[in-house]
């Protein structure tokens, strides 16, 4: 982004905007928030803008013809401007609001797959899914007898893009696929992996739930018929999302839910439905939470979202050397340098629940578990991991404060 | 919380677990796990008379399952039926002898679990042990 050169990264000023970090778990002992993966913090500009829209702008859209109801309408609709601006999509009428990256990809496997899909056709996934690109696909393999198939993971916990020919076929109608995974942080090869679903007439949907937070994405280079991301894991607020789909196949899509807002006219016969996007957002949809996103991609955009990834790179290379100079840590992510900055590992001898609860005493916020990634800890033949998550507002002395921790753990274990 | 939770004898059970290995011809044998964590127990137990002679468990997990589990194993033997099916929740919690909260509850109260369900024969029905 243009911003990149222009503007200096000053991680103590951001870590200011975050009032949640500034506060100890327990006296003397700071926070040091770690799982981020599975939820961001937020900024007060995002605060502000939620306590603000209920403070003064507060009312129901797209029907009222009062001051209230017509701001909050055009609050609404320029935070699905800016989701369409981050993203890069074409069209505004291209961002559906749902509730977050999961009703996002249950939307698609409803409207889209019920119709499109028959016995015999295929879905292509990775191995590497969350539940919520994964469960949504079995689900709707039940309904129509299409069939799941899986892009297979090295034990590197890399992609085996060798396998993508006898995955992908004729047959393959969607190939819904993570543009970065929860647990192992970047995925290499999904340029490859739509190609070739292109290349055989697939649609794809790309799961941005982790990468729209921490990277610049471009749906039209990435040429994904389908993106889905939550507002929570980018300093938005809980219970707003958003569904990407190209207007073409937008609009042959029937509705998802029905009610209110999703219809143009209602008689006692039957109904006709609303434009896009509104016939996708049935009832009164989470107006604050979509201003409280707008708001956060306003943070974010400011800052950069390169220089957000360029830093979480720089701060992901240092937690993995970090973590490399304690014995008996395996990395589950690949340990890849510029590869994000979420990492998840073991220690050895300690399990994974016993090492967040013993860094929990530090202040340490980690994951401990499968990280809804059971197939993928499963192949790789562990019950659990660890992970710890940075986000741009995490700090070079916070990495060092897990690795003590980690010390301490395996001092009481007796493995170290 | 104090270091309480990793106490001498919990790490002790953790690391040399009592009774671990399945027996090979049980009367009871129930296995169970906790999605959320991916800890899992696997209890046998032979009888006799109604009365719980061997016991043999395995399974992966936490300091806290594993050593719930350990601790548990050393109970059994000796007890009727009816007296395995009367271990509660507060029965564990002594044995442990540490605070818990509503998370890792689940990781020591799964071999308890295992247990109940197992003595019960009613595999895939909750048994009597709420959290």
């Amino acid at each position: 982004m243009s911003d990149l050169n222009t503007k200096q990264f000053d991680v103590q000023s951001i870590r200011g905007d975050f009032p949640i970090l500034h506060q100890e778990i327990s006296p003397g002992v700071p926070l040091v928030y770690l799982d981020n993966a599975a939820s961001s913090q937020k900024p007060i500009q995002v605060i502000d803008a939620i306590s603000n829209h209920y403070r003064r702008t507060n009312a129901n859209i797209h029907r009222g013809i009062h001051r209230l109801s017509e701001q909050s309408t055009v609050a609404y609709e320029q935070a699905r401007d800016k989701a369409r601006s981050l993203i890069n999509a074409k069209h505004t009428e291209e961002i559906i609001f749902t509730r977050n990256a999961t009703e996002a990809i249950n939307l698609v496997a409803w409207s889209w797959g019920n119709s499109n899909l028959a016995e015999g056709d295929e879905i292509v996934v990775t191995e590497l899914e969350h539940h919520s690109n994964l469960v949504p696909w079995q689900l709707l393999c039940d309904r129509t007898g299409a069939k799941l198939k899986y892009i297979p993971l090295k034990p590197d916990a890399q992609l085996d893009l060798s396998k993508l020919d006898s995955t992908i076929g004729p047959r393959t109608k969607l190939a819904a696929i993570s543009g970065m995974s929860n647990v192992v942080g970047s995925v290499y090869g999904v340029h490859r992996i739509i190609a070739k679903a292109r290349s055989v007439g697939s649609l794809v949907l790309a799961d941005g739930a982790q990468s729209v937070p921490h990277t610049a994405v471009d749906v039209q280079d990435l040429d994904c018929d389908f993106m889905a991301f939550s507002g929570h894991k980018m300093c938005g607020p809980t219970g707003i999302g958003v569904l990407y789909a190209k207007r073409q196949v937008l609009e042959s899509m029937s509705p998802f839910l029905g009610g209110g807002d999703m219809i143009s006219r209602v008689s006692m016969e039957g109904s006709v439905w609303n434009d896009l996007p509104w016939r996708f957002e049935a009832g009164t949809p989470a107006i604050a939470q979509a201003i409280g996103l707008g708001a956060a991609i306003d943070y974010l955009t400011d800052i950069g979202m390169e220089n957000i990834h360029h830093y979480e790179d720089q701060i992901g290379n240092y937690a993995r050397q970090a973590l490399v100079s304690l014995p008996g840590i395996s990395f589950v992510s690949p340990d890849v340098e510029n590869s994000g900055a979420t990492i998840s590992f073991t220690v050895e001898g300690v399990h994974p629940h016993d090492v967040a609860e013993i860094v929990n005493r530090d202040g340490v916020a980690i994951r401990a578990g499968h990280h809804c990634a059971m197939p993928l800890h499963r192949k790789l033949g562990l019950a659990a991991s660890c992970r710890a998550s940075m986000y741009f507002y995490n700090t070079f002395e916070e990495v060092d404060k897990l690795v003590s921790a980690l010390r301490k753990a395996q001092k009481i274990f007796g493995v170290a | 919380m104090g270091d309480d939770l990793y106490r001498e004898l919990i790490l002790d059970h953790y690391q040399n677990p009592r009774n671990k290995g399945l027996l090979e011809s049980a009367d009871i044998s129930h296995e169970d796990d906790n999605p959320l964590c991916g800890d899992q127990i696997h209890l046998t137990l032979t009888l006799n008379d109604g009365v719980v002679d061997e016991v043999g468990w395995d399974g992966e997990g936490c300091a806290i399952s594993m050593a719930s589990a350990s601790m548990l194993s050393e109970t059994l033997r000796g007890l009727s039926l009816e007296e395995v099916k009367q271990i509660s929740k507060e029965d564990i919690m002594d044995m442990l002898g540490i605070q818990l909260g509503p998370v890792r509850l689940k990781c020591a109260l799964l071999s308890l679990k295992v247990l109940k369900a197992g003595a019960y024969g009613l595999e895939g029905i909750e048994p009597d042990v709420s959290w």
